[in-house]
């Protein structure tokens, strides 16, 4: 029997679920399948509707991570099996080797001196990285990783002479012995090279609101400039594709939540940097739920914001590095083919449980998402219950540690 | 009060750049048998042995580890002395470059202003353990009883998860009967997975659970009269039918829910004219007494009619007051009066509930009539956000009901049906509709909105602040910690705080019962809730040298400070979140924390030496940083290889708002030339996690600029700048605009005196 709790994911809803549970005085273990803590947020700019950026959240997060020795947690970890039952599990934890020391180690100079570059998977591949490297200025834990499959030969040579670094280490399996588990494995973007109509992520120019996240992001690839990837000059024209992937039988069966929002507050990144540019939003309903309506309203009285009730039907590449949209305008039934210097898919989320075959014994449903375990005292919080933004991942998260606490109770 | 201090110094992380062995020996040198330890360590993380080996045998009742920042280090170091850190590595060598400008070359040793700096900070921190002690907690007795107001949904879940987790319940009901807007909605929209079917609310069996829960206590026909003490041991006085009933309690959930708005905003779509337009409540109150003869029903979701006639009226209202100006009442200054703050925007805010709502009741409707029924929906934006696209989905299939975005122009009475007209349709066309029964949405105005319900017996007041900030919800500011109010203990679940779905307020009262019994905790431990959750430190007042001069009281942003008749403070520790906006504000310097104080601060200032020479020695520059945002976008910057002038000594503060007008005092007269107040964004949208901590200290800058000004040197000299967490590109411009601002004026006219 354990009085221990095993929270599942490292992001917004898995932090706040393992800080809350910690802070009622109970033992817990987060498990995070990437080399920090964070999430999906760390690779957001600002949140809505205040504007506001994700690493103050954050940082209070990992103070008070930092404070509490009731939570301990593991990056580039996974769960790999649980066996047992309510009150008594045993989770087997599979830990990939960072590489190198445990103690926050300035590698910046030794990193910028390799050669070696990988697709940076942070910045939706649109930058690159090398093979030492820290994701993000906030990192938690603030340690450095060493992918060696991105070492280059002389990397290697440097490498090995380093202190601090041990390119050798093997991956290993550890046992938590835990109650109850919260699962907050959260949500990928949509595959945009699914949307074969949007052009599948082969239309230059035609990039991702998360990508377009990165671009407005201060550690962003471009220092928080918004230009188009293919000449890095700021867009004139540009077009918002809501509902792609999502609202779709073919692809997300449900709304994303989170979209109309995300656009909404683009827009205002890319106002901030260009007053003169013109933004078109294509939409099938602007859902701006409670008092987020005031970020629309807000958003509508721009006067070079425009909107057009209308599904998007192709995207497609034009002369000049320009994009081709094709849309119908649902009310005036009138069919709409325009081209834009930058085009931003409103892609939604998948839930990261999307496919993954008998991950735990939880029931999902068709889309992957967690529709049950509270029984088995496992409990789903965030995103990987259902589409949310982050402060309902965060009140998600918090009820999720209630629920787990109170199956650890007085064992 | 460290006595016997060691001091550690970590090769590792300080890089190279400064020569550690000369640093040490000029800590030996000026501190002598206070620090009986300096040692220069390869890797420190490897030296935690010797560091409790040093302690014990040395007796050393401090530790100064100097390397990285101590946002990167707090909690690694659990050793039994009272530990502080000195940040050479981020904001000293990584963001050091020379008095010109120019990068620096360490070939040839630590150049001597970085030498000079580092010197600085490492004083300055074995002051900070000099003025230190390790805090002992104020607790409170921590009783296991949480007080639920409102007994609707969320309050009735809050009642069952807070006696599930342990604890005894007394809930709070206004009405007779528990249950609340729930009462009338016997079949919700979906609450659990597959998120396709209306459900059964299973009202009954929430209250039947309630009701024969031992633990649980319900007052009917009761409310709050008030709330006084503190989280861990509050007074609540309830007014119940046998008069009032006072019981002790530890943290409170509010779910006192909504009211519907006032009909009087629908009159413009016909609510109250035509009798055959009614709200979505009326309606679900006939659909369950099985009242609905109508057979063509229109669902309007477009309520801009309502909206243009309301901003119409509430100019003439402005006009009509701006004309009568004279005619202001004057208030009565110690009465409270509650700001009603029910407006047409409650319309707008419950969009989302009201399209899930429309959609539910003309599935009931046509189910009811065996589909003989017509359902119309109209709406502007079929506001169905995330997993509730399912039941929209399935309603769009769905026979009798018909759905079409439209803008609604009027809606007008035709002989014995009404017309709705309708315009910019997905059906190609204008077209006006004939039906039966009109059914408007409901505004959901929180009950906050109008009444100050907890009841406070504060100082600072019987109601929340900060409520208009959010049109009347009992909301949170914050997006990633949406329970924090500025009332310790309190927290917000349900309708009141949002307008939200069954299943939502059913989650948001599972989150409020987490952080009341988390708030119950950490009072009886005597230790800080949010966002100094473990802190037991609190402000300790020396009330011989209290002058009542109230600024403390009034200054504190979760009202944790009540007064007696003679208005001396009287501390509330476990409402208080240890900001040290109650120091920044008294002028007599009477309250200080365990670990944090007036003297400590004015002393590590006092520390740095200051030379006589302005011009080839250099301006020195204080920077107070607020540890939450600008002090991380400093190590941040240093990290990114950002540099800045270095002649700037920065010091972290809890809060802007714990700044004291001594310290400004303190830095000048030891002959700084300028002190920088780094914090955080203020106004609507404030970023503070103290709420008013930059605001407060932007308001008392202008005093410290006058009292300046009567002193005869230039209140440019201070300044204060608002940064975000993720301004650490910008950050080092500012301060050496700053700095250069200071070159440009010249030394402190009160320099070497």
């Amino acid at each position: 029997m354990s009085n221990a709790i095993l929270v599942v994911g490292g992001g917004f809803a898995g932090l706040t679920a393992a800080i809350e549970a910690a802070e009622l005085g109970r033992d817990v273990y987060i498990v995070e399948k990437t080399p920090w803590l964070g999430g999906r947020v760390a690779q957001l700019n600002k949140y809505f509707p205040k504007l506001c950026p994700p690493s103050c959240g954050l940082e209070i997060q990992f103070q008070r991570i930092r404070k509490n020795p009731r939570i301990k947690f593991f990056t580039q970890a996974e769960l790999i099996g649980l066996v047992g039952s309510k009150g008594d599990y045993t989770a087997k934890i599979r830990l990939t080797p960072r590489r190198t020391a445990p103690h926050n180690v300035d590698f910046s100079l030794l990193a910028s001196a390799l050669t070696g570059e990988a697709d940076n998977e942070f910045d939706f591949g649109l930058s690159k990285r090398k093979a030492l490297y820290k994701a993000m200025p906030f990192a938690f834990p603030g340690r450095y990783v060493l992918d060696a499959k991105t070492l280059s030969k002389s990397d290697m040579a440097r490498v090995a002479g380093a202190k601090f670094i041990d390119p050798t280490q093997e991956s290993r399996d550890i046992d938590l012995n835990v109650g109850a588990l919260v699962v907050a494995t959260g949500w990928r973007p949509y595959d945009m090279t699914r949307l074969t109509n949007l052009g599948a992520g082969r239309v230059r120019n035609c990039i991702s609101n998360m990508q377009l996240e990165r671009l407005a992001s201060p550690f962003g690839p471009t220092g928080g400039k918004i230009v188009r990837p293919s000449d890095n000059c700021p867009p004139m024209n540009v077009a918002f594709v809501q509902c792609a992937g999502s609202r779709d039988q073919n692809h997300l069966n449900y709304c994303s939540y989170i979209c109309c929002m995300a656009t909404f507050k683009q827009c205002l990144y890319l106002l901030e940097q260009n007053p003169n540019v013109r933004i078109t939003i294509y939409y099938i309903d602007l859902r701006a739920p409670g008092r987020y309506v005031n970020v629309l309203e807000k958003v509508k009285a721009q006067p070079n914001v425009s909107f057009v009730k209308g599904k998007a039907a192709e995207v497609a590449q034009a002369e000049d590095d320009r994009v081709w949209l094709t849309a119908e305008d649902a009310v005036r039934g009138e069919k709409l083919k325009l081209v834009y210097d930058l085009v931003v898919l409103a892609t939604g989320m998948q839930p990261s449980l999307a496919g993954v075959k008998d991950f735990l014994p939880l029931p999902l449903d068709e889309d992957g998402f967690i529709a049950g375990g509270e029984e088995a005292g496992i409990y789903a919080a965030g995103c990987a219950r259902m589409p949310l933004d982050v402060t309902r991942a965060a009140r998600s998260g918090t009820a999720a540690a209630l629920k787990a606490v109170q199956t650890v109770e007085g064992r | 009060m460290a006595e016997k201090i060691g001091v550690y110094f970590d090769v590792q992380n300080i890089g190279g750049g400064l020569d550690v062995e000369a640093l040490a020996a000029r800590t030996r040198e000026k501190w002598g048998d206070f620090v009986p330890i300096v040692k220069v360590c390869s890797v420190l993380a490897d030296a935690v042995d010797e560091i409790n080996a040093d302690i014990s045998s040395q007796q050393l009742d401090g530790v100064l580890l100097c390397g990285v920042s101590p946002r990167a280090e707090i909690g690694v170091y659990r050793v039994p002395a009272q530990v502080e850190y000195v940040n050479l590595r981020e904001q000293c060598v990584l963001s050091y470059k020379n008095p010109d400008g120019s990068q620096p070359d360490f070939s040839g040793g630590a150049p001597e202003p970085l030498a000079i700096m580092a010197a600085d900070y490492v004083n300055m921190g074995v002051v900070k353990l000099q003025k230190s002690q390790p805090p002992d907690s104020a607790t409170v007795s921590g009783v296991r009883r949480v007080l639920v107001i409102g007994g609707g949904i969320s309050g009735l879940t809050a009642a069952l998860e807070a006696a599930a987790t342990g604890y005894e319940v007394v809930l709070v009901e206004k009405s007779e009967q528990l249950g609340g807007a729930a009462v009338n909605i016997p079949v919700s929209s979906p609450l659990v997975p597959n998120w396709t079917e209306k459900q059964s609310v299973n009202l009954n069996m929430k209250i039947s659970a309630v009701v024969g829960n031992p633990d649980i206590t319900v007052y009917l026909k009761s409310q709050m009269e008030t709330l006084g003490g503190q989280p861990g041991e509050f007074k609540a006085t309830i007014a119940a039918p046998q008069g009032p009933v006072s019981i002790d309690v530890g943290a409170v959930v509010l779910a006192t829910g909504w009211k519907p708005l006032d009909n009087k905003y629908l009159a413009p779509m016909g609510l109250e004219c035509f009798a055959n337009v009614v709200t979505a409540a009326e309606f679900g109150k006939r659909l369950l007494a099985g009242n609905v003869s109508a057979r063509r029903i229109a669902f309007v979701l477009d309520t801009t009619i309502a909206e243009d006639a309301a901003r119409d009226a509430a100019e003439a209202a402005a006009q009509q007051a701006q004309d009568g100006k004279m005619a202001e009442e004057e208030k009565d200054a110690g009465k409270f009066v509650k700001e009603d703050l029910e407006s047409i925007r409650h319309l707008a805010y419950s969009n989302a509930v009201n399209s899930v709502g429309m959609l539910r009741l003309a599935d009931s409707v046509c189910e009811q009539t065996d589909d003989a029924t017509q359902a119309f929906i109209l709406y502007k934006n079929m506001t169905v956000p995330g997993i509730l696209e399912r039941f929209y989905k399935k309603m769009q299939d769905r026979l009798g009901v018909m759905m079409t975005k439209a803008d609604v122009t009027a809606i007008r009475e035709a002989g014995n049906h009404l017309v709705v007209e309708c315009k910019n349709t997905l059906l190609g066309m204008d077209f006006d509709l004939e039906v039966d029964l009109v059914v408007l949405p409901t505004g959901m105005v929180p009950t906050t909105a109008k009444d100050a319900v907890v009841r406070f017996d504060y100082r600072q007041g019987p109601d929340f602040p900060d409520l208009q900030l959010f049109d009347g919800f009992t909301d949170s500011n914050y997006i990633c910690f949406p329970y924090e109010t500025r009332r310790t203990g309190v927290y917000a679940a349900g309708c009141v705080r949002q307008p939200m779905t069954m299943d939502a307020c059913e989650e948001d009262a599972c989150g409020a019962v987490l952080k009341a019994a988390q708030c119950i905790e950490a009072a009886s431990r005597g230790v800080a809730v949010h966002p100094r959750s473990g802190d037991a430190s609190y402000p300790v007042f020396n009330f011989v040298r209290c002058t009542q001069c109230k600024r403390c009281t009034e200054e504190c942003p979760f009202g944790a400070l009540d007064d007696d008749e003679k208005g001396t403070p009287k501390p509330n520790p476990a409402r208080c979140r240890r900001c040290g906006t109650c120091f920044g504000a008294c002028p007599e310097r009477v309250i200080s924390f365990a670990d944090y104080n007036i003297d400590q601060i004015g002393s590590m200032i006092r520390e740095v030496v200051v030379p006589k020479d302005f011009r080839r020695e250099g301006p020195r520059v204080l920077v107070l940083a607020c540890e939450n945002d600008a002090y991380p976008a400093l190590d941040m910057a240093g990290m990114r290889r950002r540099t800045w002038n270095p002649y700037v000594r920065i010091i972290p503060v809890r809060c802007l708002g714990s700044v004291n007008a001594i310290w400004v005092s303190d830095a000048m007269s030891k002959g700084f030339d300028g002190v920088m107040l780094l914090g955080c964004k203020y106004g609507d949208d404030y970023q503070c996690h103290f709420v008013k901590g930059s605001e407060i200290c932007s308001r008392r800058k202008e005093n410290i600029a006058e009292t300046l000004n009567r002193l005869g040197v230039q209140p440019e000299r201070v300044e204060q700048l608002e940064v975000g967490i993720d301004e650490y590109d910008k950050v080092p411009d500012l301060i050496d605009g700053f700095v250069s601002r200071i070159m440009d004026m010249g030394p402190n006219p009160f320099k070497g005196m």
